[in-house]
Order: structure tokens, then sequence, then C-alpha cells
């Protein structure tokens, strides 16, 4: 297991309030924590984490801006990776976001000052990490989920009001197009989906720069320095052999919806997407009790003996019971003893706004939202 | 007649067994060696031994062997190969060139020589790049210049179509025929990193493993017997001699596997706990249907990621040879039971064998358990240390039981292996506990029970191929596959069919695996 650096190593890197500088010792850390945040979806973290590793290494550690640190004059760029998972673990993604980076200064003649991640929740969030090593630019401690889901519209960003173009979109060969203008995100989705599967399916892109106030006014704050958080009390749990959620708890709060034993996973695809049917019986304090949860990539609907409990956007976790390893939806299996976790959304999805793209009848089931208390 | 022999880190171990794999072996005899350090002439006294009570010499159909060789040579980082890794797939993938997370020691134990250039699929079959046939000539020339030894191929999505890696290997064959060449869409599935990393393993083993199948056939030559020679495989499965040489990193860690198999097979019950305890170690796992349950997360070979199939096991360090220190009345230091542990030299250390360190077998000897070495040598052991040791023991094994039981009902717990007299009848979690007969060669029984097998997975662009034609396609690639390691061609089965969509692309790929088994091909 590795050992995390002391805490008071930690606290040195907080060079002002709130900036600290990426390392190759976060990066486990990282991927704990955007798996917890990644609610089943996101992904296989390893790629995205060597990835990372292997930029910083080369180019050096990152530096992390908090959005009210973030100058006025700032040009944030979001950067993402689009394809399918089970292509990115053959054909590895390389320098991508970096060529789509700078397809889109050259396209709009702005230059980028910091770059921003489009989903904390599974290996997205270090897709900035590369570029912004090689380009010697900071990222903003901000995203536009604070979670994951499935598609590209589904960001806070374009929300609240922030246009989805131009973007860029680049494969590893040298192939970049522009997506000048749509009607709406979902038409971006769509394009952009199209030109991925023609790039083989390993895709990145990146949107227009985004302003300060707007970053500070539509991104979800803080997200960075919350992945890496929970993954530092996940370890610190497991070394110390403390309950690790506990130890999630202590640094999000959140509660247990359920505990138990993984009895059937029912897949199937439909538009390309994973969905789904998770069947777990409880154990312990759980015992005799059914959880229920429906998934499209990500955990959208958990219900307790039929009754629902939870819904997104709020956040619905799995993770194991003795480590606090996070499942994705994709390694969920007969026989795995997990502890299925519910987080509140952040308020930019818990309003009416952020409801209508991603709360339970965006995702077509008939049922209202109702926020998960704590 | 059929020879099942395992080698463990402290012992080997042999069977004999009649009867057909079908209708599942019938053991007739057993015999444990110590393992010894250039391993064969462990596996020739096991053998000997084994046959020292036949009458006239033994009719042998089979020999299976389970062995450490391999794992050795890596963790020693000992005999191997000079190794190059040429990665077809420029322009992509750069940023994470071969081998790039490999432990250092072992990159360097290999030369850590890579070549990345042109060519590589993508998941629906089109061409990254036509593949750089320049600039693989001059990767050949200057590894030759270098003095390598073999080369492992990895072309991106060659598990999906394989010409670049099967048109390089000719090209470097014609160039430099003296090399070994090892192609990653042999025996990989998908996850280009973890499948170059077999394929750079299987290329780096290639002396060990010659000089490992030779000297084995040459030890049972010795002994009289001339029978085909096979080995174990990860995932329980056999292969014949002649695929071990050329996959040699199969056959790496299939000690635990053959254990479980041949728990399953010595109790009878086909879900359960097994708990093996060896003279280091102790290994839990989880029977499903008489089979191990395989581990859904990346496997760490000498700290080397590949994506082979492995029980999904917790392995705690505790056994037979652990070394036991303080917890006397006499003395204020804590009791402290392992990691450390005598290993093979049990036998020579241990208190109750003559020797003059204090283990786990000594407390078991003492208790009265073990019927081992002269126990008069362990008679002056204070009893409550040897009770507080045994409980001691005991509490660790049922913790790592409860952590592998997939429910919160007792279930029957199989004890096995040399050190499972360190342990007593009742555990904490177990409806049962059972001692099989001939349980401390239980993994010989696994070797020797085994069949043979083939796993092919593949992604298939159901825009071009149905469904149900990419299902036959990767299935019969499977039988094909079993039938080349070994397995008798009518009995080959498939066994498990695994089917995953692509996730997040509106075009529909899906990715295929299949697993097909047979009995073994006996001329």
């Amino acid at each position: 297991m590795t050992q995390r650096p002391a805490a008071a190593a930690g606290d040195k890197r907080r060079v002002a309030s709130g900036l600290w500088q990426v390392t190759e010792n976060d990066l486990e850390s990282i991927a704990i924590g955007a798996g917890i945040l990644g609610t089943g979806g996101g992904g296989n973290p390893y790629i995205g984490q060597l990835r990372a590793r292997q930029a910083i290494r080369q180019w050096g550690p990152v530096t992390v801006l908090a959005p009210e640190e973030l100058p006025d004059d700032a040009s944030v760029v979001c950067v993402g990776g689009i394809g399918a998972p089970t292509v990115g673990i053959e054909k590895v993604r390389d320098l991508q976001s970096y060529y789509a980076l700078r397809a889109i200064e050259d396209y709009t003649g702005a230059t980028a000052t910091a770059l921003i991640s489009n989903e904390i929740g599974g290996s997205n969030s270090v897709e900035p990490l590369i570029p912004a090593a090689k380009a010697g630019l900071p990222v903003v401690d901000a995203d536009g989920m604070g979670r994951a889901f499935p598609e590209f519209q589904m960001k806070t960003f374009f929300v609240y009001g922030v246009p989805c173009c131009p973007m860029a979109i680049a494969d590893e060969k040298g192939n970049s197009a522009i997506i000048r203008e749509t009607v709406s995100p979902v038409w971006a989705e769509r394009l952009a989906r199209a030109l991925t599967v023609q790039m083989g399916c390993v895709a990145c892109y990146a949107v227009a720069p985004m302003t300060a106030e707007q970053v500070r006014q539509t991104a979800v704050p803080r997200t960075l320095s919350l992945a890496r958080e929970l993954g530092d009390a996940v370890i610190r749990a497991r070394n110390e052999g403390d309950d690790p959620r506990a130890a999630i708890f202590g640094t999000c709060p959140g509660k247990t919806l359920f505990c138990g034993k993984v009895v059937d996973v029912e897949r199937r695809t439909a538009a390309g997407f994973a969905r789904g049917t998770l069947t777990i019986d409880g154990l312990d304090s759980c015992a005799g009790e059914r959880m229920v949860i429906e998934f499209q990539n990500e955990n959208l609907i958990a219900r307790r003996d039929g009754a629902i409990v939870c819904t997104v956007p709020d956040l619905i976790c799995a993770v194991t019971i003795d480590r606090g390893e996070p499942v994705t939806t994709e390694l969920m299996r007969y026989g795995l003893r997990v502890a299925v976790l519910g987080f509140p959304a952040p308020a930019l999805w818990a309003a009416p706004q952020g409801l209508a793209v991603a709360g339970p009848r965006a995702f077509g089931y008939d049922t209202d939202y109702v926020p998960l208390a704590v | 007649m059929f020879i099942g022999v395992d080698v463990g880190g402290t012992n080997t171990d042999a069977v004999l067994m009649d009867g057909s794999n079908r209708d599942g072996p019938n053991l007739l005899t057993g015999a444990k060696v110590p393992t010894t350090g250039d391993v064969t002439s462990g596996i020739v006294n096991a053998v000997s031994e084994l046959l020292s009570g036949q009458p006239g010499p033994p009719s042998v159909r089979a020999v299976m062997v389970g062995t450490t060789h391999f794992t050795n040579a890596l963790l020693e980082r000992r005999s191997l190969a000079p190794t190059a890794v040429i990665r077809l797939a420029l322009p992509a993938t750069q940023l994470l060139p071969p081998l790039v997370d490999w432990p250092a020691p072992l990159r360097d134990a290999i030369g850590g020589l890579t070549y990345m250039i042109p060519g590589g699929h993508e998941f629906d079959g089109r061409e990254i790049a036509p593949l750089g046939r320049p600039e693989l000539q001059a990767a050949v020339q200057d590894l030759r210049r270098r003095g390598i030894a073999a080369v492992a191929v990895s072309g991106v999505f060659s598990p999906v179509n394989p010409s670049h890696e099967t048109e390089a290997a000719a090209l470097i064959q014609e160039a430099a025929p003296e090399l070994r060449v090892c192609l990653s869409h042999e025996n990989g599935r998908m996850g280009l990193l973890e499948r170059e990393n077999a394929a750079a393993l299987n290329a780096s083993l290639g002396n060990v493993a010659v000089q490992t199948v030779a000297g084995i056939k040459d030890a049972l030559a010795a002994l009289g017997i001339d029978a085909p020679l096979f080995m174990t495989q990860n995932d329980g499965t056999l292969m014949d001699a002649d695929y071990a040489v050329r996959f040699p990193a199969l056959a790496i860690s299939s000690g635990p596997t053959n254990s479980m198999r041949g728990a399953a097979y010595l109790s009878g019950v086909r879900n359960g706990i097994v708990v093996d305890v060896g003279g280091t170690s102790t290994d839990v796992g989880a029977l499903t249907n008489g089979f191990p349950r395989e581990s859904d997360v990346a496997i760490q070979l000498a700290g080397v990621r590949t994506n082979f199939r492995m029980p999904d096991m917790l392995s705690i360090s505790l056994g037979g040879g652990s070394v036991v220190s303080g917890g006397s009345v006499m003395e204020p230091e804590p009791l402290r039971i392992g990691p450390e542990s005598v290993g093979y030299r049990l036998t020579e250390q241990a208190l109750v064998f003559g020797g003059d360190t204090l283990t786990t077998t000594d407390l078991a000897a003492a208790a009265g358990r073990a019927r081992v070495g002269s126990p008069h040598r362990v008679a002056a052991l204070e009893p409550q240390l040897v009770n507080r040791g045994l409980a001691e023991i005991q509490r660790r094994v049922e913790t790592a039981i409860d952590q592998v039981k997939l429910s919160r009902y007792d279930v029957p717990v199989i004890l096995v292996g040399g050190g499972s007299i360190l342990l007593g009848d009742a555990l904490s979690g177990a409806s049962a506990v059972l001692r099989p007969e001939h349980a401390g060669v239980a993994n010989a029984i696994g070797a020797a029970s085994a069949q043979v097998g083939g796993q092919v997975e593949r992604v298939y662009s159901l825009e071009s191929i149905g469904r149900e034609q990419a299902v036959a396609d990767c299935s019969a690639a499977a039988v094909a596959r079993a039938v080349a390691a070994g397995a008798a061609a009518e009995s080959v089965a498939v066994v498990e069919v695994d089917e995953t969509p692509l996730t997040y692309v509106p075009s529909s790929a899906t990715r295929v695996r299949v697993k097909a088994v047979g009995n073994l091909a006996l001329i």
C-alpha cells in the first residue's frame, strides 16, 4: 500500500489561500476521490493517472487556482476527453487535449491563461493536468459537474449560459475540427460524437475560453481539492485501520444509503450508453432488505425495498465495505460487498435550471427530485 | 496414470493418479519433499519418492507441473533475456511508451529498450497508420547491434486485427532469424499496456522457459517416465510444454489456482472457502461452482501489471514456517508472529526438528496438533505462549475468511497445505471445517486434474458483423486456442461468454470474451 507523505508535507504545498500544486504524489488520491465523485461512471482511472504522472514527470507539477484567485481578465478553457472507455484502454490517449486547446486558441485568437476540468468524476478529472503541465498553465479548482454525467451538454457552464461553441475536437494524429455554432449543447454533443467515432473513439475537446466571472458563476467550486482530500482520507483510513466511510463523510458530508452484497447486475446498451440495474441484498443492519439502483453509465436512482431514497443529481456512489474503493458500474459484479453512499448535489444542479438538464425526468424517470437529507 | 507436481516456495508435492480427466482422477499416492534451490532436483526427488512404492515401472500417460520457476526468475531478475519492445502505434499512444509502469530494477534487468513505430489499428479495424517498414527495419538493425535476444511486438487493437503484428514478426525474423519474437495478440486480451507487458514477460523468460522445460523433461526421462509434459496456467488450465516455452508468463502464479481446484476435488465442496496454509503465507479464496472466483482487478506479477485471469485471493503473511518471538511470561516483548519465515528450511531450523528457531509449527507440535519431528524438543515451551500463539494464528485466519466470504452466512471451509496443522477444528464463519485426506498435496492434485483451456477477447463492430456471428467467431478462436494448448478437439466446450457493449459510442461495437476448456488430448 502506498504511504502518503505526512500531513505536514501537504500543508507546505498550500502556498497561499487555496492554492496548491498537483504533484505525482497526489494522483493516487485524486483517482480515488474522483472515483467516488464519479457515481459509478467515468471509466477506469489507471490510464488517466499514468498519463498525468508522465506529463508531470516530463513537464513539472501543475498549480491549482481557486476560482476567486483567477485574474479578472483570465481566459479559462474547459478541456475533456470524449470517446469510449473500452477503446481508451487499448488506444491509450496521448496529447489530444493539448491539441484541442491549441486548436481553439488558434480559432478564437485568445490565449488560455488557465484550464478547467469538465467533469471531476472519473478519469476526466485529470485530463486538464496533461495540457496544463505541457503548456505551463494552472488549472482551476472547480469543474463543470461536481460529479460525473454521461453527456457533453450536462455541464453547469452551459446550463447557466456559457456558450458551448465554438469548440475544438482533436485526435492523436493531427486532425482537429471546430464546431463553430450549434443551436443547442445537445447538438454540439451529437456532432462531437460523430467526429469522435471517425477519429477512432479517443478524442478530446476544448471549449472557447470562459471569463473569470463566468467560472465563478457557473462552475462547481473546490472539486479538485475535494477529490484529493477524499482520496487522502480513504488512504489514511486504510493505513490506520479506520472505517473508510467515516473518513469519507468527514471530508464530504453524506450518508450511507445501504450496505449489502451485489446479487444481480443486469446490463443492456441503448444508444451507446450502458444502462442497467444493480440489485443489492442487505447485510448487517440492512439484512432482509433490498436495494435496486438504476444506472445509465452513472448511478441515477436508488430504491430501498421499492421506495426511492436518492435520485440524480444527488450523488449515488458504491464503495467496497472494507477498503472504501469506489466501484464503477462496469466492474460491478455478483458477490461484491458494497456500501452505497449518497451525497447532496451541488447547488447549481439542485436548482430548477439544473434539474431540467440533469434531474430524474431528464433521464426519463417519472419522478420528482427530492433532495437527500443529510 | 497421471503425475501432478506442484513446486511451491517451501515444498514440492507430487501425486500419482489414475482414471480419466472426464470422470475425475483417483488419487493413488502422494509425496512431499522440500523445494530445492535449483527447483528441478526437487521435482526429481518428489517424483522418485512417489514412484518408490510402485511395483514395476509406471505407465504414466501425462505429467502436469505447476512451478514457481518463472515467478522466481522475475522476482530475482535472474536469467532474463535482453528484451526489446516494439510497439506499432504511431502517431497514437506516445505519452505512455512501452514498459512505462514497470519497476525500474526489472526494466533495467531486461535492458529497457523500446521502439515506437507507425502502425496499429482502430477499434473498427481501420489502420491508425500503415505499418512503418523502414522504421521497423532500422529498429531491428539497432537492437541487433545492442545484443538484444528477444523482442515483444505489440500493436494497438491487435486482438481485432493482428495483421501488423504478424507482418512485423515476418520482417523481424527475416532480418534476424535468431531473435525470439513474441506477439501480443497471441496471448493477451484487450488492454494495450497489460497485453504488451505480458508479451514482454514472455519474451524475456525465453531462456528460463527453454531450460526449465528441458530440465524437467530430462529429469522425467532419467526416472524412466516417457509421457507428455504439461504446465499449469494461472487460470487453472493446462498447456503443453511447447506452448509453455512460448508463453511462460501464463504459468506464473498457478499455485493458488491449483490449490483451490485440488481442494474442491478432495472435499467435494463446490461452494465454500479454501484456506491454503503454506510455509510462509496463507492464501484464502472462494470457490464458486468448483472453480476459484476470479479477480476483476489487474494482476501484478513482480510489480508488472497484466490482465491475466487469476483467483481473487487474500494472502496473509502467516504459515507453518513463520517465526515466533516474544509473548513469553518471562519476557517483556509482545508476541510477534511472522512475517519472517524459515521457509523451506523449516525441517532444519524449527525447534521440533532440532533447529534453534521458534516457529508456528513448534507451537502446533507442542499443543499436540501436529505430529512432526521430535515432540520432546518443544515440551518445555510455556503453555501460555503456545495457547496465545495458536489463538492469534486462528484469529488472523478467521479475519481473512470473513473478508473473502460473500455473505454473512457460514460456509464450509476447506483447509489445505502443509501448514493447516496450525489451525483448530472450529473456525468462526465456518459451517464446517474440512480437512480432506491428502490435503497436504492439494496443489499437485489440482495440477493433475486440470483441464486445457483457451481464452480470447476481441472487439467487434456490429455494423459489419452480426452479434451472433461475433460470438461465434470469438468462440471458434477460443476453441482453436484450447486445441493449440493441447486439448482434445472433440471435448472442448465453451464455458464462459462475456459480452460488454462499448459505451459512449452511438455506433454499435461490442467486446466479446470467450473461454473454452476441454480434456487433455492424449496420444
